[in-house]
């Protein structure tokens, strides 16, 4: 019946190749976080054109799924006269994906700063630039760490979805390793395990920036 | 680009579209439903059963869809778990939605007035009269936005089903691709129809949720 050896057996390749799934996660938010800022701005700004761009931006990247999101990209930017290796583009579309999810994190962050801080910045001559730099992002980005740690916590699990591009992470690593030892069920179960355990890992450190940051 | 293939394939197209919908709608059913009785059981239930389900919820959060359903469609013949791939993906469904659906409704019956539950027993209504008179009813009026919220990201996890076989929308437009060489005209067109399908979605989501809190806002 149930294996215990190969169950444990799994551990140590599906560990190798936890690398990618860390690295496509890790990456992966990084690029969200920068071009989220972006499109955050934009969703923010008095120009009617940027606004409207930032909000078809988030509309069509939350709706439409991760997956086909995935292979659209992998299907259109050789098209376009872009090649690049599988695990760039991975990459830059769970990033351009995230973007989307952390710009909305960022503009809840930002509405929930008191008004009154930035209008006393002004209200003392601080220049707009500075008012925005000082004032409310440090104390924005500082807001939505739990919900970023949250996000990432999603990418983790969303990283399983770029196997279909043939990048070796956890999920694509069980798969092979399924297909060998012909024992599927201890395999995936231990495939289960390394996102648990990441992902507990994870909850935990935002459970503690939620306690730090919470004044 | 050669856009009359998709006039070839339409009713292998039409009928992906129609299992999508299927699992989409009784996934989320049966989830909505596995749920509820998880927040009923954690309500109600003694220590260990409530230790039990939160080791649940705790599980099916932290892994991804994809891995739950490998576990279930490749590893659950060793189990005698011998599923097609249709059951196996409407099963999976249901279990992934399950806890999100569980704290969903915790949370909404948390937000149920204590003083309401209190009259009640204090005017000698048994336990599951309370329950289905005063905490459902209360409860899921409360609950309904992120019940509508949750239903969405479903309606999207769907495609992964694609992966284990099932002949949903994904699968069909992958097949029609690889039959074709089409794949780019074939997962644009895709991505355009899911799009405006989540809008459309969430669209109807949110007149539903305003005509049923309507006399919360009313009264305030």
């Amino acid at each position: 019946m149930f294996s215990i050896e190969t169950f444990f057996g799994s551990f140590g390749p599906l560990f190798w190749a936890a690398r990618y799934t860390l690295l496509v996660s890790g990456l992966g938010i990084a690029l969200g976080l920068v071009i989220g800022a972006f499109i955050c701005a934009a969703g923010l700004s008095r120009w009617t054109v940027a606004q409207r761009f930032a909000a078809i931006w988030v509309s069509f990247l939350r709706g439409v799924p991760l997956l086909v999101q995935l292979l659209l990209m992998y299907y259109l930017l050789p098209v376009i006269g872009i090649n690049v290796p599988a695990i760039a583009a991975a990459v830059i579309t769970v990033g351009i994906c995230a973007s989307a999810y952390i710009s909305e994190i960022w503009r809840g962050a930002i509405g929930a700063l008191p008004r009154g801080q930035s209008e006393a910045a002004i209200a003392m001559g601080m220049d707009p630039r500075n008012v925005w730099t000082r004032i409310v992002l440090p104390q924005a980005v500082v807001l939505s760490l739990p919900a970023l740690v949250n996000e990432l916590i999603l990418l983790v699990k969303a990283s399983s979805l770029v196997s279909v591009v043939g990048i070796l992470e956890v999920t694509r690593a069980s798969q092979a390793h399924a297909a060998t030892t012909f024992r599927p069920l201890e395999v995936y179960l231990a495939a289960a395990c390394i996102y648990l355990l990441i992902n507990l890992c994870l909850a935990g450190l935002g459970r503690y920036l939620e306690h730090r940051t919470a004044v | 680009m050669e856009w009359s293939i998709f006039q070839q394939y339409g009713p292998m197209l039409l009928r992906g579209f129609a299992i999508t919908i299927f699992c989409w709608l009784l996934g989320t059913i049966l989830g909505m439903v596995l749920g509820l009785l998880i927040a009923l059981a954690q309500r109600y239930g003694v220590k260990p059963v409530r230790w039990l389900l939160q080791t649940y919820i705790e599980i099916i959060r932290g892994t991804p869809f994809l891995v739950q359903l490998f576990v279930l469609y490749y590893g659950g013949p060793l189990i005698g778990l011998r599923l097609d791939a249709l059951p196996a993906g409407l099963l999976g469904l249901t279990i992934y939605g399950s806890p999100y659906f569980a704290e969903i409704f915790r949370s909404a019956f948390r937000a149920v007035p204590h003083g309401q539950i209190e009259a009640a027993r204090a005017i000698g209504m048994a336990e599951p009269s309370i329950i289905r008179r005063i905490l459902l009813p209360l409860g899921l009026v409360s609950a309904l936005p992120a019940l509508v919220n949750f239903s969405i990201i479903l309606t999207k996890e769907t495609v992964i089903l694609s992966i284990i076989t099932v002949p949903e929308l994904m699968y069909q437009v992958q097949r029609m691709s690889t039959e074709t060489f089409r794949y780019l005209e074939a997962n644009l067109v895709l991505a355009l129809f899911f799009w405006g399908l989540v809008e459309l979605i969430s669209r109807a989501g949110r007149r539903l949720e305003t005509r049923i809190t309507k006399h919360l806002i009313e009264r305030t």
